[in-house]
C-alpha cells in the first residue's frame, strides 16, 4: 500500500508518459524482426501459441500415422521401426512441442494483465526462452531425416533400449530434450519473478486469480524437476557414447534406476500440464455461471497439495518392475491420496455452477467438457493407483486410453477453452461463434469415439505400443482410428477460426467481452493495447 | 430453439452411444467371448482376486461418476439464464468443504484394505512347488525348468507372410508360438524372470502375472493353475523393433500328464546333445546346410539383418557384401557365437545348436550373391568353441 505514494510522485510526467509510450510503438520493428527481436510479453505469448498450435499439428500427424497402420491388423504403412519412432516423436512432441508451450504462452499473455504488471519481470529472458524452442525442435524433427531414423525407444527412453540399443540418433534427441529443459526452466523462473515482484497495489496473494495461482506452483514444480530430466538424459548420453555404466549391470549400474529418476521428473511433469489447466477452469466457471468461485481458499490449497503429494508417487509407474512389496504399498497408498485433493476441485466447480445463471457459450462449452471427461481419466487413474489390478492395466490400451483422457480432453480441451475465452480481448473481435462450436461438438463426439474404446481393448489385453495386433482388436480398433481421424480434422476448424480471429474478422467486442467476466484483464481496452499498466492499477 | 437442439444432439448422443455399448455386450454374451470388453477372470485364485478387485474399483468410481456427473446436469438443466435463473452469492461452506474433504478418504481407506491384502498375496513367492527361468531376449522368450536340464527358446510362430498380408491371418495371429511353456496345474509354480538385453515383461493376462525382465537382475511372480489349459500373454514393455511380435503360450497340464511330458522333453534332449556329436564326426552337404541355414536365418536373423541380407541402414548392418560375411570366415564365426558386446548383436552360441549354427553361417556366406562357396561344418564351430 506503499507503491501509490510512490506513483503520485510521478503523476506530473504521466502524460509525457503517454506521449512516449505512443512514440515506442512507433518503433517497433517491422515483419519478421519484430518477432526476433520483441521482448513484448504479448507477442512473446504469441509466439508460444503459435509455435504450440504447429507442434499440435505435427504431433497430430503422427498421431494419425499410427492410427493408420492400427487401422487393421497386419502390417500395411509403416515398418515396426518408424512405428516406434511415430510413437516416440509423437509423445514428445505433444508434451514438450504442443501442451507445455501452448500454457507458457497463456502465462505469458495473461500473467501481467491479470496481476496488473506491465509486462514479463525478465523480457529478453523471455525473450531467448522462447527462440530457442523451434531449435530444439527442429533438432528432434530433423533426428527422423537420419539413417537408421531418430528415436525410437518411447518417449520414456527407458534404459537400456535408450542407451546400448539405440542408435547414433540419440545424441540429438538428447541435446534437443536439453534445450527444452532450459527453455522450461527460463520460463519458469520468469513466471516467479514476476508474480512475486510485480502484482500491483493491493493484489495480494489471496486476491490472484486461480490462474496466477496454479501457474506459480507449476513453476515451482518445474524448477524442481526439469533438472532432473537434464540428469537423466545426460547420463543416457554418456552411457551411450562415453562408457559408463549408471543404468548398465555389467558396470555396476541398474537400468530400474533410470525408470526412478526418469519418473521422479515424470510424475510432477504430468502435474506441471494439468494445473494451469486446473486454473484456466476456475476462471471460466464463474463467468458463465455468473456466481463467484466456490471455495477459493480451499482450490488454492488443493492445488499446492497435488503439486506436493507429485513428489512422492512417481513408483506407481513401475509396480512391475519388481519393487518390494512394502515399497509397493506406500506408492499405491500416497497415489490413492492424491484423489482428494483432485476430488475437492471437481466438487468445488461443481458447487459454482450450482444455482448460478449458466449460459453456454463455446468456452464454457469447453470447461464442461473438461470437467466430465477429465474427470473420467481421473477415476481410471485412481484404478491404476490399486496396484494388484495394475498389474493387470500397466503398458496396455487401459493406461493410453488414463492418459489421453487427462491430457486432450484435460489440458488440451482446457487450452482450447481457453484461447475462445481470451481471444477476443486478444484480437478485439468476437471469433466465428458457429464454426467454433461445429469444432466444439466434433472434437466431443471424435474425441471419446477415440479414446473411449481404448479402455475395452485395453482391459481386454492389448498391450500399448505395438504396431500390430491380434484379431479380437480388430474391431474396435478400426473404430478408434475412425474417431481419430475425425478429431484430426476437426481441429482444422479450429486452425480456421483461429486465422479468422488473427486476420481481426468479426464483430468487435466490449472491454469486458462476456458479461460475467470479472478480473484486471477485462478492464482494459479490447484488443489489448501494446502496453498495459505502465501504471499499476490499485486493486481493493 | 438453438438451445433446444443442442439438447436434442447431446440425448441423440448419449442415446447413440449407449446403444453401440449395450449392442457390444449382446454380440459378447451372444459369441461367448468374455475377452472383448472387460478384464477377465483368469484361471488362478489370484487372477480370481485381481478381478473382483476391479469390478469393486470399477463400481465405486460409476458411483461416483454417477453422484457428481448427476449434480452437474441437474445444475446444468436447472440453473440456466435460459430459464431466468437468477445467481446466488454463496462462494463458501466450511461443513461441505470438510465433508467433501473427508469423505472420499473414507472410501480410499475401504477401498485399501482388500488392495494391500491382494498384493501380499501375489508377492509372497515362499515355498513353490517347482521354478521355471524366464529370460527374455529381442525378440524370444528362453525357458529353464531349473529342476531339470530341460530349457528351450520360444520364438512367435506365426508366418511373416500373414503380417505382411500375403497369407491370410490364422485364429490366433500374432498369439502362437513354436514351443510353449508347459507348467503343471495345482502346484506352486515360481518364475525367476531376467533378460538378456533390454527390458521386456512377461504377462500372461489369465494368471494376472506380469513382472519386467530386467537385464542383470531377477523378479520373481508365482502362479498356481487351477484348470488345464491354454494361455497366451504378449510382452508388455517396448523392447524395440519387435516388441509386438513376441508372444507367449503356458499349456497348463495335469501333474500326471505334466510328468510324461517332462520325460519326453529330458529324452528329447538327451538325444540332441547324442546327434551333436555324430555330427562332429560327418560333414552336411551344402543342400542341407543351406535348407537348414535358410530356416534358422529368417526365425532368427531375418528380425534385424531382414529377409533379403540388406539390413537396415544406420540401425542393423547389412550382411550381403559385407566383408565378414564374404572373407573373414573365424570373425563371421565369432560374431554369431559371441555377439558383439555393446550392440543388439546377441551371442548366438548357447541359443543355437552347433548344427544350426554351421547351418547359418554358411547360409550367410552363400545367399544373397555372396556366394562364396565356403562351407561351415558343425565341427569347424565346434573347432572354434573349443579353441576360445
Amino acid at each position: 500500500m506503499t507503491k501509490p505514494a510512490q506513483m503520485t510522485s510521478h503523476d506530473a510526467t504521466l502524460a509525457d508518459d503517454t506521449v512516449s509510450h505512443e512514440h515506442h510503438e512507433h518503433h517497433i520493428p517491422k515483419g519478421l524482426m519484430r518477432w526476433v527481436l520483441t521482448t513484448n510479453h504479448k507477442d512473446i505469448g504469441t509466439l508460444y501459441l503459435w509455435f504450440a498450435f504447429i507442434m499440435f499439428l505435427v504431433g497430430g500427424a503422427m498421431a494419425m500415422v499410427i492410427r493408420a497402420e492400427l487401422f487393421q491388423p497386419g502390417l500395411q504403412i509403416v515398418e515396426p521401426n518408424f512405428f516406434n519412432q511415430m510413437t516416440t516423436v509423437h509423445g514428445l512432441i505433444m508434451v514438450f512441442g504442443a501442451v507445455m508451450p501452448a500454457f507458457t504462452g497463456l502465462a505469458n499473455w495473461l500473467i501481467p494483465m491479470m496481476i496488473g504488471a506491465p509486462d514479463m519481470a525478465l523480457p529478453r529472458m523471455n525473450n531467448w526462452s522462447f527462440w530457442i524452442l523451434p531449435f530444439a525442435f527442429a533438432i528432434l524433427l530433423g533426428s527422423l531425416f537420419m539413417e537408421g531414423g531418430g528415436p525410437a525407444f518411447g518417449w520414456t527412453f527407458y534404459a537400456p533400449l535408450s542407451t546400448t540399443y539405440s542408435n547414433d540418433s540419440t545424441a540429438l534427441f538428447v541435446f534437443s530434450v536439453h534445450i527444452m529443459g532450459i527453455s522450461s526452466i527460463m520460463g519458469a523462473i520468469n513466471v516467479i519473478v514476476t508474480i512475486f515482484n510485480m502484482r500491483a497495489p493491493g493484489m495480494t496473494w489471496m486476491k490472484m486469480p486461480l490462474f496466477v495461482w496454479t501457474w506459480l506452483i507449476t513453476a515451482f514444480l518445474l524448477i524442481a524437476v526439469m533438472p532432473v530430466l537434464a540428469g537423466a538424459v545426460t547420463m543416457v548420453l554418456t552411457d551411450k557414447f562415453f562408457g559408463t555404466s549408471f543404468f548398465d549391470a555389467a558396470g555396476g549400474g541398474d537400468p530400474v534406476m533410470f525408470q526412478h529418476i526418469f519418473w521422479f521428473f515424470g510424475h510432477p511433469e504430468v502435474y506441471i500440464m494439468i494445473l494451469p489447466a486446473f486454473g484456466i477452469i476456475s476462471q471460466i466457471i464463474p463467468t458463465f455461471a455468473r456466481k463467484p468461485l466456490f471455495g477459493y481458499a480451499s482450490m488454492v490449497y488443493a492445488t499446492a497439495s497435488i503439486a506436493l503429494l507429485s513428489f512422492i508417487v512417481w513408483a506407481h509407474h513401475m509396480f512391475t518392475t519388481g519393487m518390494p512389496v512394502y515399497m509397493e504399498m506406500f506408492f499405491m497408498f500416497a497415489t490413492m491420496l492424491i484423489s482428494v485433493p483432485t476430488g475437492v476441485k471437481v466438487f468445488n466447480w461443481v458447487a459454482t455452477m450450482w444455482r448460478g445463471s449458466m449460459s453456454f457459450e463455446v468456452p464454457m462449452l469447453f470447461a464442461l467438457a473438461f470437467i466430465v471427461l477429465f474427470t473420467i481419466g481421473g477415476l481410471s487413474g485412481l484404478m491404476l493407483a490399486i496396484t494388484p489390478v495394475d498389474f493387470q492395466y500397466h503398458d496396455t490400451y487401459f493406461v493410453v486410453a488414463h492418459f489421453h483422457y487427462v491430457l486432450v480432453t484435460g489440458a488440451i480441451f482446457s487450452i482450447m477453452a481457453a484461447v475462445y475465452y481470451w481471444v477476443p480481448k486478444w484480437t478485439g473481435r468476437m471469433f466465428n461463434i458457429t464454426l467454433a462450436k461445429w469444432h466444439f461438438w466434433c472434437s466431443l463426439v471424435s474425441v471419446n469415439v477415440l479414446f473411449f474404446p481404448m479402455h475395452f481393448v485395453g482391459l481386454a489385453g492389448m498391450p500399448r505400443r505395438i504396431p500390430d495386433y491380434s484379431l479380437q482388436f480388430a474391431d474396435f480398433n478400426q473404430w478408434i482410428s475412425i474417431g481419430g481421424f475425425a478429431f484430426g480434422l476437426s481441429q482444422l476448424i479450429f486452425l480456421t477460426v483461429v486465422i479468422q480471429a488473427c486476420r481481426k474478422q468479426g464483430e468487435p467486442v466490449s472491454d469486458q467481452v462476456w458479461d460475467g467476466a470479472h478480473g484486471l484483464e477485462w478492464e482494459i481496452p479490447s484488443p489489448a493495447p501494446y502496453h498495459t499498466f505502465e501504471t499499476p492499477p490499485v486493486v481493493k | 430453439m438453438k438451445k433446444l437442439a443442442n439438447i436434442v444432439l447431446m440425448v441423440l448422443g448419449t442415446l447413440a452411444t449407449t446403444a453401440a455399448f449395450s449392442h457390444a455386450f449382446a454380440a459378447q454374451q451372444a459369441t461367448g467371448d468374455a475377452a472383448t470388453l472387460n478384464l477377465r477372470k483368469g484361471v488362478t485364485d489370484i487372477s480370481g482376486q485381481v478381478y473382483d478387485l476391479h469390478m469393486l474399483m470399477f463400481t465405486i468410481c460409476v458411483v461416483i461418476a454417477v453422484v457428481v456427473f448427476g449434480a452437474m446436469f441437474i445444475s446444468i438443466y436447472l440453473h440456466r439464464r435460459s430459464r431466468g435463473a437468477t445467481p446466488a452469492t454463496f462462494h463458501e461452506n466450511v461443513k461441505v468443504e470438510i465433508a467433501w474433504t473427508v469423505v472420499p478418504f473414507l472410501i480410499l481407506i475401504f477401498m485399501a484394505f482388500p488392495a494391500a491384502q491382494t498384493l501380499i498375496a501375489m508377492e509372497d513367492t515362499s515355498e513353490p512347488d517347482m521354478t521355471v527361468l524366464v529370460t527374455g531376449s529381442q525378440w524370444k522368450w528362453h525357458y529353464k525348468y531349473m529342476d531339470s536340464d530341460v530349457s528351450f527358446y520360444s520364438l512367435m510362430a506365426t508366418q511373416r507372410e500373414q503380417i505382411s498380408n500375403r497369407y491370410e491371418k490364422g485364429e490366433n495371429y500374432l498369439l502362437e508360438v513354436d514351443r510353449p511353456l508347459v507348467i503343471p496345474t495345482g502346484q506352486k509354480v515360481r518364475f525367476l524372470i531376467t533378460s538378456d538385453d533390454v527390458i521386456h515383461s512377461w504377462w500372461v493376462p489369465d494368471f494376472a502375472v506380469k513382472k519386467d525382465a530386467n537385464p542383470g537382475f531377477i523378479n520373481e511372480a508365482w502362479t498356481k493353475v487351477n484348470e488345464p489349459g491354454l494361455y497366451r500373454g504378449q510382452c508388455a514393455e517396448l523392447c524395440g523393433k519387435d516388441h509386438g511380435f513376441m508372444p507367449i503360450v503356458v499349456i497348463a497340464k495335469a501333474p500326471e500328464d505334466f510328468a510324461v511330458w517332462m520325460g519326453e522333453q529330458e529324452k528329447m534332449q538327451r538325444e540332441a546333445k547324442a546327434e551333436e556329436q555324430r555330427l562332429l564326426a560327418m560333414s552336411m552337404s551344402m543342400e542341407e546346410l543351406m535348407s537348414e541355414g535358410n530356416k534358422v536365418y529368417t526365425a532368427t536373423c531375418a528380425a534385424c539383418h531382414m529377409p533379403n541380407g540388406e539390413g537396415l541402414k544406420g540401425a542393423f548392418p547389412a550382411l550381403k557384401g559385407s566383408k565378414l560375411a564374404t572373407e573373414d570366415m573365424q570373425g563371421h564365426i565369432d560374431i554369431v557365437v559371441n555377439g558383439k558386446t555393446g550392440t543388439a548383436m546377441q551371442a548366438f552360441g548357447k541359443m543355437l545348436s552347433l548344427r544350426e549354427l554351421a547351418a547359418v553361417i554358411t547360409y550367410e556366406r552363400n545367399a544373397w550373391g555372396n556366394n562364396t562357396e565356403e562351407l561351415v561344418q558343425p565341427k569347424d564351430v565346434n573347432a572354434f568353441i573349443q579353441g576360445q
